[in-house]
């Protein structure tokens, strides 16, 4: 496959084409199909748009998209920002004692 | 208790890095941007909105202030989704910091006052005296209406940082009474559950004033001075 993203994000967007999708890796093959992946800061932004832009052309770019496109993307700040302040949050837990 | 209170207003870090550079840059993944004339159902009520908007904004200025339409709609749309943002349970809202407003309060209004004093000096200058004061007291009315432009970008950043600091504190204050009251007495956990329902309802509003408020002044001193 040579692009894994639908036609709404800009024509620069695409894998290599000997890449396989990690579903179709096979289990003894992941160390090496990790290495082949693409590290750089461009290879690593590129991961992030793709995966951007998988989610709005899934949830949100379409003809009746829902208020659920941008429900689950709020849920998942409130999780991320739970994980920063789980730190603290421990000492709350319903204990008898404070 | 005490530590626990505030704690919820520590800039988040990983590692002693700034993670809050993370939360402000989270925003604009909620506003994307289209360039087609029919677009889904996001960007188009987004859109709406920012027509409605700006429109009910610029329309005092003049040609020299409409230029600034893009740095004011840019900025009333920051500090809505970072206010209403930050009411969602434990998030972090970049606005309580009173480092970020004084960034954003000051060079906004320095550039509205060193435009006006570049442009219309003797305009900017008349804004000392107000008009039809009788003669012995100017030289203390220029004094004070000196220190009451001094003092705008601090009025400022202030004003949203106190607002939004004090409606978050007032609502873990409530919700926690209300867990605790739980246990003890419950009809009265009723009532303090409904004055936190009306506390978040006014959060949400304050959320949204507070953002028309600090760009309208900064509208407004743009208007002073162009």
């Amino acid at each position: 496959m040579a692009s894994v993203v639908g036609i709404f994000s800009h024509s620069s967007v695409s894998v290599p084409v000997k890449d396989k999708k990690l579903l179709e890796v096979k289990l003894g093959e992941l160390p090496s199909w990790i290495l082949m992946r693409d590290f750089s800061p461009s290879g690593i932004f590129g991961a992030f748009q793709r995966g951007y832009y998988r989610y709005y052309n899934k949830y949100i770019n379409v003809k009746k998209g829902s208020i659920s496109g941008i429900t689950m993307v709020l849920a998942c700040y409130v999780l991320f920002s739970y994980s920063f302040s789980y730190k603290h949050l421990k000492h709350e837990r319903l204990r008898k004692y404070h | 208790m005490n530590e626990n209170l505030f704690a919820s207003f520590i800039a988040p870090t990983i590692l002693g890095l700034p993670a809050a550079v993370l939360i402000i840059l989270f925003p604009p993944l909620l506003i994307p941007t289209s360039k087609y004339l029919i677009n889904n159902r996001l960007i188009t009520t987004q859109q709406w909105l920012i027509k409605l908007t700006s429109k009910q904004m610029m329309t005092m200025h003049n040609t020299k202030g409409r230029t600034w339409s893009l740095m004011l709609v840019s900025l009333i749309t920051f500090i809505a989704t970072t206010n209403l943002l930050g009411l969602l349970p434990y998030s972090f809202t970049p606005t309580t910091q009173l480092s970020m407003n004084l960034a954003m309060a000051i060079p906004l209004w320095a550039g509205a006052v060193i435009m006006g004093f570049r442009s219309k000096i003797k305009n900017a200058l008349a804004h000392f005296l107000p008009q039809g004061t009788p003669t012995p007291l100017i030289p203390m009315l220029v004094i004070i209406e000196t220190i009451s432009l001094l003092i705008q970008p601090m009025a400022l950043a202030v004003r949203l940082t106190a607002n939004i600091t004090a409606g978050h504190l007032l609502m873990h204050l409530i919700g926690s009474a209300t867990l605790a009251m739980s246990t003890i007495n419950l009809p009265s956990t009723l009532i303090i559950f409904t004055i936190l329902i009306l506390l978040t309802i006014l959060e949400i509003a304050v959320a949204l004033i507070q953002a028309y408020v600090f760009t309208l002044l900064v509208s407004l001193y743009l208007h002073d001075n162009t």
